[in-house]
């Protein structure tokens, strides 16, 4: 089997991820372009698992499911919070950690 | 007839001997040596700390304590005396007071015919100033730490004459200097005393440094600074060296006699009660540089261009003195002037070596008589005219305070050197062995000669004669008893002190400590000389006569005067050359310091931190709380990382 | 007894009683923390005096104490005392009870128990650094000293006082960051010789090459020449002493700063002989610009703390000059210099502080005519300030001169430089006492009373000792010669004898 296309589709994916992360405005897109570059690498982990032949890449894209459902939560929630607050998703409008 | 006496050469003609000091250990009255120096300290000390329990009797033990250092200075001088000529130094070893590596200094008392001399006049005329004082400052209510101070005073000047090595001198010096310094500003709260005493102890200090950097000298070159050492290794010394130290001892010197260079704080120390003038500044502590120089013969006798220096700085002043002398109208700075003077005569035989030691010391003893005499004669008559000081305001007083005047008079005839007082028979000497070493110097020691007769002759003329030109509220008034005593005392004193000279008793009598001088016959017969002076003499007195006593004092001095009053009334402008020289461009000085230190050296530090700070300013503005440039900037340390590992793995 | 630890006693009685004091329940002004105190810190002058009963002066190092204390760097608690150590001994225990008992009121407003304990815990390592015989101890409480100091300038000082204890910290912090790679360096050295070991008596036996030496010796001098302070690195000084109370600044200028000088003669001379001879020209001429510049600083200051702490910067120019010249005169005069300059410049900060405290101000030009008000602190103000400079009869002239021989007999130009010093002394203390105490009574002055007997109490000691050490100082010399003697043997130095000895010239005198 080639691990190719695999490997080609989980950089393809990733970098969508990555543009949309830098690009979007809104918390919630950004959010999704994240779990989109996670499971990108987690395309990767388990195709070079599958080469390799071992469980070892398999392991770890379990462990990076299980950050990002804790993840999700987390930031769900502080989005959730933001949104209530300010009345805006927008990562921009959220600067005042700054300096 | 030669004043002068045939001396006997006992050196080969022409090279004259350095003694060396090489004392015996105290035995019988003279192991009471330190006992001179105890009474006036544990008297300074029971004074000074006891407080107010002391008020009551503090100026009697103060007398006290003084008048048993006399009595035993007295004793010893006796004894002294019945000792054979080489056998008449004696030395005590109290303590070991530092003894570091080869710097090895004694608390070690030295007791010669010198020292001798010393202490029956600072035990003697001390004394008796300590009695005046009892009457002089009846009124003070701060009498008792007064005398306190006075016997510190005495304390310090005793341990300055009775030691054995530098270091102990030294402390000596600096005692009287703090004395002089509490005493100066003994009236705190004026203002002017305060400024007079600080400038006394700095300007002291300056000679001081000098005096510092020669005992080092002394101790690097000989490995000792004990006079026995030093006297007995100086031979071997080079000369360079040896001028060196001289000219060193000769600033300290300087300072402490206030000599030119150094002579501006004596006029402002008259700012002190006027027994301080008396004591501290006429008959004792500012002739301690008189002193020095004579201790320091061993090296001054082989240092001639040493001694060449010491005789111009004694001429200039003895001129210098005078100058200001003529022309103040402040009792006491006329004499304080005189002091200058007179002292400059001292150095001028001091500097003069062997053949005038013996005539410096003599001088220094008269003029101890005859100026402690004068001043507290001034100090009387500004008892009866309120304290005032200006001669102007007095006029005919010899009437009033007959005693006073009859007193100072001696004094007058003393120090003007009248034939037959004491003051006559010294400077006489010192004048005629400055004519032997040159013509010139005798030339100008007799015109000072002259000018004080003028000053003098000025001084007694508005003081006590031409017309009364006092308030009507002032009642002049005798003193009491207790101040005209001394009084009494000192002008027989100044009349007989003379006698010393008889037989050459005086020369004889030092030739253990400085050597016996060879005699140089004057181009012309001594009697000449004395002549000469006199006729000079003469014409001072008599042109302040024509000039003061024919005609009306002013109440007010007279403001249309000439450049040279003006100059002389100005101390010839040593204050304003200190100003201009030292005192302003130091004032600069510190003031650019100051703010160099705080904006280079501080600044430097201070600065560093304000960079540090501002570099955070710009850093800061990197947090600009967007997420998406954070996200970016960490993709672009991703893409860094991953590209310097390909690098170093496929490079 | 002879194996009594005295010198762990030294150190452990006062951190004792530090956090005795620091548990107190806390109320302002309380009598207590005070009084405990003052009796902790006389239990440590009396176990500093029982240290010097049992001290002898020709055996060197003794009184040792070594435990193991870090085996894999070579570190061990060491402490031990010569003539140099005790001296300083001497001084610390018997300056913090006096300080103690003359700022008796100084932290009534604020938390009084935290400034006696910070006291107390500032003398117990100052005890231990004097006492240290091990480079890594000597560094840790070198650097410990720091916290207790930051806490007393910035916790009970005057105006500015936080800036001041930040500017001081930071300077501190500098030269002993520079000082620990100089220490991390020395271990690097011990280890690569053989086992490694942080006693001095160990270092000192190291083979230290040229190049290592130099570099080493300059981290150990530069946080040296911090703390004692020496031009440039000085400006510290006036702005700490300036806001800290007078009894802070006791403790600073008169015992902590004693570590730099202690520091150079124990550290810098005794473990790099050749890079103390190397550096000797540039230290020497930076002591010069201290002596000089320091006292015209000081002249032009109108603040009274500040002008006490740059006459402070000149007197370390003396020490700093008496250690460098590196002949026994310098080396003892420096010594007891540190002795003495803490006698004196105590006294004056003690005093000054019963007048500021006093008149609520420590401007010169605010005072006036003090002395009629207040004679007995007027005068022992003066004699405070003759001891300052250098009078003859109080302890500081033995230093000042042994120290001038020292320098001249180094070159005379060292001495002609330093002993301009004397003048400028004179200047800015008789200038300060002409303008405080001196002339009409200003306003605002009249109302100022005269020493009470706590106050007279604190200073008379000082003021006894300087006279007594001014005609005595022998017995001191004794005790610190022989360490000194020791320390120039490490060197390898001797004393120039003198171009023409006395005893020698009489025969060619006499002919």
């Amino acid at each position: 089997m080639s691990t190719e296309p695999y490997i080609v589709l989980s950089a393809i994916l990733f970098t969508i991820g990555c543009v949309g992360v830098l690009t979007r405005r809104n918390a919630i897109v950004v959010f999704m372009c994240v779990e989109l570059m996670l499971n990108a690498s987690n395309l990767a982990l388990v195709t070079f698992a599958k080469a390799n032949g071992n469980l070892e890449g398999q392991v770890g894209a379990f462990f990076v499911m299980v950050v990002a459902a804790a993840e999700v939560v987390v930031g769900l929630a502080i989005i959730m919070t933001i949104f209530r607050t300010r009345r805006s998703a927008s990562v921009d409008d959220a600067s005042l950690l700054k300096y | 007839m030669s004043v002068l006496p045939m001396l006997a050469p006992l050196a080969a003609e022409g090279a004259e001997h350095v003694p060396v000091v090489d004392p015996s250990s105290a035995d019988g009255v003279f192991t009471l040596m330190w006992v001179v120096i105890a009474l006036p300290l544990a008297g300074a000390a029971i004074l000074l700390l006891g407080g107010r329990l002391t008020d009551a009797w503090g100026h009697l033990l103060g007398c006290l304590t003084v008048v048993g250092s006399f009595a035993i200075s007295l004793a010893m001088f006796v004894s002294l005396i019945g000792r054979a000529d080489d056998d008449r130094q004696v030395s005590q070893h109290l303590y070991d007071w530092i003894s570091v590596g080869g710097f090895k200094v004694g608390a070690d008392l030295l007791y010669d015919p010198l020292s001798a001399l010393f202490l029956l006049l600072i035990t003697g005329v001390g004394g008796l100033i300590h009695i005046y004082s009892i009457g002089y400052m009846a009124h003070d209510e701060r009498r008792r730490r007064f005398f306190g101070y006075l016997n510190l005073f005495v304390a310090a000047m005793l341990v300055l004459v009775l030691a054995e090595n530098y270091l102990l001198l030294f402390l000596g010096w600096e005692g009287v200097g703090l004395a002089s310094y509490l005493l100066i500003g003994f009236w705190q709260y004026k203002p002017s005393a305060a400024a007079a005493a600080k400038k006394a102890f700095v300007i002291n200090r300056v000679g001081d440094m000098g005096m510092s950097l020669a005992i080092m000298l002394i101790f690097v070159t000989f490995g000792t600074i004990s006079f026995t050492g030093v006297s007995e290794a100086a031979g071997g010394a080079k000369e360079s060296t040896l001028t060196a130290i001289g000219l060193l001892l000769l600033l300290g010197a300087c300072g402490k006699s206030a000599q030119v260079p150094l002579q501006a704080w004596l006029l402002d120390a008259m700012e002190g009660p006027t027994p301080v003038s008396a004591l501290i500044h006429a008959a004792t502590m500012v002739t301690a540089g008189v002193y020095l120089i004579v201790r320091s013969n061993f090296i001054f006798d082989r240092a001639p261009d040493a001694q060449t220096a010491v005789i111009a700085v004694a001429v200039v002043t003895l001129l210098w003195g005078a100058i200001i002398g003529t022309s103040k109208d402040d009792i006491k700075k006329v004499l304080a002037g005189s002091t200058m003077s007179q002292i400059g005569y001292m150095m001028l035989g001091a500097g003069l070596g062997i053949a005038g030691y013996a005539f410096a010391i003599f001088h220094l003893l008269n003029h101890g008589f005859f100026k402690a005499n004068m001043f507290l004669g001034a100090g009387s008559v500004m008892h009866a005219m309120d304290d005032d000081v200006d001669m102007r305001h007095y006029g005919a007083l010899s009437k009033m305070l007959p005693i006073t005047f009859l007193t100072f008079l001696m004094g007058y005839l003393a120090i003007i050197g009248f034939p037959g007082f004491s003051g006559f028979w010294s400077k006489d000497k010192i004048i005629e062995t400055a004519f032997v070493d040159s013509v010139w110097i005798g030339i100008l020691a007799t015109i000072g000669a002259g000018i004080t007769g003028f000053y003098m002759t000025r001084l007694m003329l508005m003081t006590f004669f031409t017309q009364k030109r006092w308030e009507e509220h002032v009642h002049p008034h005798e003193s009491p008893k207790v101040m005209t005593f001394p009084l009494i005392v000192l002008a027989a004193l100044s009349v007989l002190g003379g006698i010393m000279l008889l037989n050459d008793w005086i020369v004889d009598f030092l030739a253990p400590v400085v050597g016996t001088p060879v005699h140089h016959e004057t181009e012309v017969p001594p009697i000449v000389i004395t002549l000469i002076i006199l006729a000079v003499v003469a014409a001072g007195v008599a042109t302040a006569w024509f000039t003061i006593g024919r005609s009306e004092v002013p109440r007010v001095a007279p403001t249309q005067v000439s450049v040279f009053t003006r100059a002389a009334r100005n101390d010839l402008y040593g204050d304003a050359i200190n100003d201009t020289l030292v005192v302003r461009p130091g004032t600069h000085v510190v003031h650019g310091l100051t703010t160099f230190d705080k904006s280079v050296v501080d600044g430097a530090v201070m600065g560093q931190a304000s960079a540090t700070g501002g570099l955070a300013q710009v850093f800061r503005r990197w947090q600009n709380g967007f997420v998406r440039s954070y996200a970016l900037s960490l993709l672009g340390g991703a893409i860094l990382v991953v590209l310097a590992l390909l690098v170093v793995n496929l490079g | 007894m002879i194996d009594f630890p005295w010198l762990t006693t030294l150190i452990v009685v006062p951190l004792v009683g530090a956090v005795v004091t620091a548990f107190l329940p806390s109320r302002p002004g309380a009598a207590l923390p005070k009084q405990l105190a003052l009796l902790f810190t006389t239990l440590t002058l009396a176990a500093a005096v029982g240290t010097a009963t049992q001290y002898d002066t020709g055996a060197g190092m003794q009184l040792t104490e070594t435990h193991t204390w870090i085996e894999a760097f070579g570190a061990s608690y060491a402490v031990g005392v010569d003539g140099i150590a005790l001296t300083l001994v001497l001084l610390t225990s018997l300056l913090v009870p006096l300080v103690v008992l003359a700022s008796w009121n100084d932290a009534d407003t604020r938390n009084t128990k935290a400034f006696f304990a910070l006291m107390l815990a500032l003398e117990g390592l100052a005890l231990a650094v004097f006492l240290a015989q091990d480079v890594l101890l000597f560094y840790v409480v070198f650097e410990a000293t720091l916290i207790p100091a930051y806490f007393l300038i910035g916790g009970f000082g005057g105006e500015n006082r936080a800036r001041a204890a930040v500017k001081f910290l930071l300077y501190m912090l500098a030269g002993g960051l520079i000082m620990l790679a100089s220490v991390v360096g020395l271990y690097a050295l011990s280890a690569s010789q053989g086992e490694p070991s942080y006693l001095i008596s160990n270092l000192a036996q190291l083979d230290i090459g040229t190049v290592e030496g130099r570099w080493l010796f300059l981290g150990f001098f530069i946080a040296f020449a911090i703390k004692a302070p020496m031009f440039p690195v000085h400006t510290w000084l006036p702005d700490t002493t300036a806001a800290a109370t007078p009894g802070t600044s006791v403790l600073l200028i008169c015992v902590l700063d004693k570590i730099g000088t202690y520091g150079m003669l124990r550290f810098c001379l005794g473990l790099f002989p050749e890079a103390s001879d190397w550096a000797t020209p540039v230290v020497v001429v930076m002591a010069l610009i201290s002596i000089v510049y320091g006292a015209l600083l000081a002249i032009g200051q109108d603040n009274m703390l500040r002008l006490i702490g740059l006459t402070s910067l000149s007197h370390f120019g003396f020490i700093v000059l008496g250690i460098f010249v590196l002949n026994s005169q310098g080396l003892s005069g420096a010594t007891l210099y540190m002795f003495n300059h803490g006698l004196s410049t105590a006294a004056l900060f003690l005093i000054a502080g019963y007048l500021i405290h006093r008149r609520g101000t420590p401007l010169i030009s605010a005072q006036g005519g003090v002395e009629k008000v207040a004679p007995v602190l007027a005068g022992t103000f003066l004699v405070a300030g003759l001891a300052t400079l250098g009078l003859p009869g109080l302890s500081p002239f033995i230093s000042e001169f042994l120290v001038l021989v020292g320098g001249f007999s180094h070159a005379w130009w060292v001495g002609a430089i330093a002993v301009s010093g004397i003048v400028l002394a004179a200047i800015y203390v008789l200038l300060m006492y002409q303008r405080t105490m001196t002339g009409p009574v200003q306003p605002g002055v009249e109302t100022v009373v005269d020493l009470n007997r706590r106050e007279v109490g604190a200073i008379a000691p000082i003021l006894l000792a300087m006279v007594l050490v001014g005609f005595f100082p022998q017995p001191l010399l004794d005790v610190i010669n022989p360490a000194i003697e020791t320390t120039m043997t490490t060197v390898g130095v001797q004393d120039e004898p003198p171009t023409v000895p006395a005893g020698t010239q009489a025969e060619e005198d006499h002919q």
